[in-house]
């Protein structure tokens, strides 16, 4: 089932990937869009910087090591599922039935759908803020700090990647409200380019507890750069990530086998 | 007038329609708000009066932000994707077959969307934001009516920009890397990322100075009372020139484009 649908996944991305390559030129203009449109908020962060040293206790190369990992492992889960917020339109004009008559897992055919490669340009311009970071921060490196970057960016990942999934199965029940995905999604990213010390503790208790973003990169990235953890946690839950991915994943898997269930063609 | 009046509405309607989706809307836009009103409240911590803000007016101004972003179709949503279509597919030889002006035309329409969306959308957080934060709100009424007519006149300027970005359409046929690089500006140098008057030297300068910031720079300013008597009226002239400069361009792309389209034959 599960190596049926990456399979499927896969050969459905290739489908794409090809015929966006049929328009290079093309291509390339909506990928340098893409790095556009998201370099310019940290754009706004650097001209923020350009007024002031530190911002809730943090410099610039710190707030550029937690945007460049909130950026590369969002971009990472927005270029493989990104187009889960397609689902909504697609239950509405009942495009939706003609996916559940294949012999092949819905959830693989709803992610790869419309796959753009594009998307790669928030994924590269994530890499260069924390590329900037990680240079211009003095990190007292050990075994274990350089494997947590890896570690987190993929774990962090895979915890969008399981909201980008609940947010397309909260789709099958409100068909046109793809947008509140994007709260946490696209919210989500912008509010971990900051430092928890910016905003207010029910924030922080909130997305750490309820909607567990803070592991993204908050929790493990902090430990990297010798801070404190958020909220007085102890420091063990730097290493956390990973597990939190795995039970965020499975719920999102609940989630969407209970939406597909819910779901009633519009019978067009 | 009476027609373009009708148009108007029927954009009004149209998307009111859209219940579920405005609630969705209204839900993202005030997360947003309450994440960058806390990232500027650390700035303004940091640097007091900053760009001539005190706290609550950068804070407003965040919240001001978020009202007028659908409005303004900031980053899309407007009519522009669908003239784009028509264009593609050529339905747009039906419309210039009309007794109506097509600028005309989409500008009621859109200026019914925004409309709404300004209602719809820009109402319920500022209110939420007014019993989360402390927001300088203007105590005059005039102060508001100006705010207003400041907004109006940045949604004519955003609709020439879109127009213009729609009608390159007919040359590149495939609107979407035009519209892409609209928004993007759009985004940065309406102000919507930061107040232009924080932006550094000759970047804030030729930021101010472009016609995007009619879109949220400047209603903004006039509702924290930032731009009062002359410096009223020299806000609404800027504005002003912009839309109509703008909405000249437009007419004369879409003059050439038309020929260009009878010429292809639709």
């Amino acid at each position: 089932m599960l190596w049926n649908g990456l399979r499927a996944y896969g050969l459905i991305v290739a489908m794409w990937t090809r015929s966006t390559m049929a328009y290079r030129a093309s291509f390339a203009m909506m990928a340098f869009g893409n790095f556009a449109a998201t370099a310019f908020d940290f754009l706004a962060i650097l001209i923020m910087f350009s007024h002031i040293d530190s911002l809730g206790g943090y410099s610039l190369p710190e707030v550029a090591f937690l945007y460049g990992t909130a950026g590369t492992a969002f971009g990472l889960a927005e270029l493989f599922l990104g187009s889960m917020n397609r689902l909504g339109s697609r239950v509405r004009d009942g495009t939706l039935d003609t996916l559940l008559v294949r012999p092949v897992p819905v959830l693989a055919q709803v992610a790869a759908d419309k796959f753009a490669l594009r998307r790669l340009g928030r994924i590269v311009q994530g890499l260069l803020a924390l590329a900037y970071g990680l240079a211009a921060l003095n990190i007292d490196w050990t075994a274990v700090r350089v494997l947590m970057l890896p570690m987190m960016i993929l774990s962090g990942a895979a915890i969008f990647g399981a909201v980008f999934v609940v947010g397309g199965a909260f789709q099958f029940w409100a068909q046109d409200a793809s947008e509140v995905q994007n709260a946490f999604t696209y919210g989500g990213t912008t509010l971990l380019q900051y430092p928890p010390s910016v905003f207010g503790k029910e924030l922080v208790r909130g997305v750490t507890f309820v909607v567990p973003l803070a592991f993204v990169n908050w929790v493990p990235a902090l430990y990297v750069m010798g801070r404190e953890v958020p909220l007085g946690l102890p420091r063990a839950v730097a290493f956390l990530p990973p597990v939190v991915a795995v039970v965020c994943c499975a719920l999102a898997g609940v989630a969407w086998r209970a939406g597909l269930r819910a779901y009633r063609s519009t019978g067009s | 007038m009476r027609l373009y009046a009708v148009v108007a509405a029927g954009g009004f309607r149209r998307y009111a329609t859209y219940r579920v989706a405005t609630v969705a809307g209204v839900f993202t836009n005030t997360v947003f708000g309450f994440i960058m009103a806390y990232a500027y409240t650390a700035l303004w911590d940091e640097r007091p009066r900053l760009g001539g803000y005190d706290l609550a007016q950068a804070v407003t101004y965040v919240w001001l932000g978020q009202a007028l972003l659908a409005a303004c179709a900031t980053i899309g949503g407007g009519f522009e994707d669908e003239l784009i279509e028509r264009i593609r597919t050529g339905d747009v030889a039906v419309d210039l077959y009309r007794p109506v002006d097509l600028q005309l035309w989409w500008l009621a329409a859109d200026l019914g969307r925004a409309a709404f969306q300004l209602l719809g959308r820009g109402v319920v957080p500022m209110a939420v934001a007014a019993v989360a934060f402390d927001l300088a709100l203007p105590g005059d009424p005039l102060t508001w009516l100006a705010f207003l007519f400041a907004v109006l006149l940045g949604l004519v300027v955003s609709f020439a920009i879109r127009f213009l970005i729609a009608l390159s359409a007919f040359w590149l046929l495939d609107g979407a890397g035009v519209a892409q690089l609209g928004m993007l500006a759009a985004m940065f140098f309406s102000g919507m990322l930061l107040p232009l008057n924080i932006f550094p030297g000759a970047l804030g300068e030729v930021a101010r100075a472009l016609p995007w910031s009619s879109l949220l720079q400047v209603p903004a300013d006039v509702f924290l009372g930032e731009r009062t008597g002359w410096d009223l009226v020299g806000a609404f002239g800027f504005q002003a020139a912009w839309a109509l400069a703008l909405l000249a361009a437009g007419r004369a792309l879409q003059s050439v484009a038309t020929r260009r389209v009878v010429v292809q034959g639709g």
